[in-house]
């Protein structure tokens, strides 16, 4: 039986990331769409830490680390001088988790999408700094607790909203943006398909639950994921040449149903879980929206 | 050609020793639907031939089987929540 996503495997067994973890997955289906030509610009994040120290590798293709601040810098100087060298077949993707995206890298990929490099930006948003130990970043939802937003008796959880980098760049113009996560491959995998066919700048943000950050037992990862798409907390989409189209969840399910699978969101009271569920309900109609024009 | 710098795979790390439960596959009732495999983070489930492996019914003995190594598998338990048969049994590893 032919299997639904590609059988080729470039991420290799023996990494050290956590139990059931969604930012390995991320990396396996892009890696698995994009195939052999490939070169990774890995910012600190989860994946900086996933392969392994050096002589190890666990990654079948070449995989630079760069700072912080400059994973989208580093993509549109590798793009440059792939081309120079003649090597314009290669992809160049940048893997940024979302602290590397959202906060720290924000102006360096802003510049680099902004300057139209034929370059792919994949962020894997586990929405925190969970490699650091689970600290807020601009990602984080509302609501959330995290080791910098500690609820305690003062209730101290994140009061802002989640900043959605997908729309930012939507807004800047960037040719191809989409959001997919890891419990539908089939999908995320034909997003970075269609993505390779756009000549230009490639912005995909990839959903990757954390049983570690997020505190859920790590078998739930798979079923996380995919309730943060029914509960419309994560809509995906894809934007392409000017065209914006909406997955419409087939089975919905409450944003109380979502924030009930995991631990960051017990301390939620009725009221907190309303104003959660009226943020979501406003973002979806705003997509809603976007759609029809 | 661009190669990779690091020559060592990471298989050298068996991270199969983090693992308190084991997940084990009943062939018996397996359909060989590959959801296991897709979704497992360690890339520690393969795709063999399993033309020889017990199977619930004739339809599904030519394709292929997923067989877990154990020297890779952390344990998560995702393959067996994710198993639409319910035939992955996560074991603990005394048994």
């Amino acid at each position: 039986m032919p299997t639904s996503i590609p059988e080729q495997e470039l991420m290799e067994p023996g990494h050290t990331a956590c139990q059931g973890c969604g930012a390995t997955l991320a990396m396996r289906y892009v890696l698995k769409a994009l195939g052999k030509k490939t070169v990774v610009s890995v910012p600190a994040s989860c994946w900086a830490v996933i392969p392994g120290a050096m002589p190890n590798r666990t990654l079948d293709i070449p995989m630079v680390y760069t700072p912080f601040a400059a994973t989208g810098a580093s993509i549109s100087g590798l793009r440059e001088a792939l081309d120079i060298r003649g090597d314009s077949d290669y992809n160049v993707v940048g893997f940024a988790g979302d602290g590397g995206t959202a906060d720290i890298g924000l102006q360096s990929l802003s510049g680099a999408m902004e300057r139209g490099h034929n370059v792919f930006y994949i962020m894997y948003d586990n929405e925190g700094y969970m490699n650091t130990g689970v600290q807020r970043s601009g990602s984080t939802p509302y609501g959330a607790e995290t080791t910098t937003t500690p609820v305690g008796l003062d209730r101290n959880f994140k009061k802002q909203q989640k900043k959605v980098v997908a729309d930012i760049m939507m807004a800047q113009g960037v040719p191809y943006v989409a959001t997919a996560t890891i419990a539908y491959p089939e999908d995320l995998i034909r997003k970075v398909q269609n993505a390779k066919k756009v000549n230009g700048p490639k912005f995909i943000q990839i959903l990757a639950p954390c049983p570690t950050g997020w505190y859920y037992p790590p078998e739930k990862t798979i079923g996380v994921s995919r309730m943060a798409v029914q509960s419309r907390m994560f809509p995906l989409y894809e934007y392409s040449s000017g065209t914006f189209r909406l997955t419409r969840p087939s089975k919905p399910v409450t944003v109380r149903e979502y924030v009930q699978s995991q631990k960051r969101f017990s301390h939620m009271d009725e009221d907190e879980i309303r104003t959660l569920q009226e943020e979501v309900d406003r973002r979806w109609e705003s997509l809603l929206e976007k759609e029809t024009h | 050609m661009l190669v990779p710098l690091a020559e060592t795979s990471s298989r050298a790390n068996h991270t199969g020793l983090w693992r308190t439960l084991k997940p084990v596959i009943d062939y018996s009732s397996c359909i060989r639907c590959e959801i296991c495999w897709k979704f497992c983070p360690d890339n520690a489930i393969n795709l063999e031939d399993g033309r020889t492996t017990p199977a619930p019914n004739q339809k599904v003995t030519a394709f292929s089987i997923p067989v877990i190594d154990y020297d890779y598998c952390k344990g998560c338990g995702i393959c067996a929540n994710e198993c639409p048969e319910k035939c992955i049994e996560m074991k603990f590893e005394e048994e």
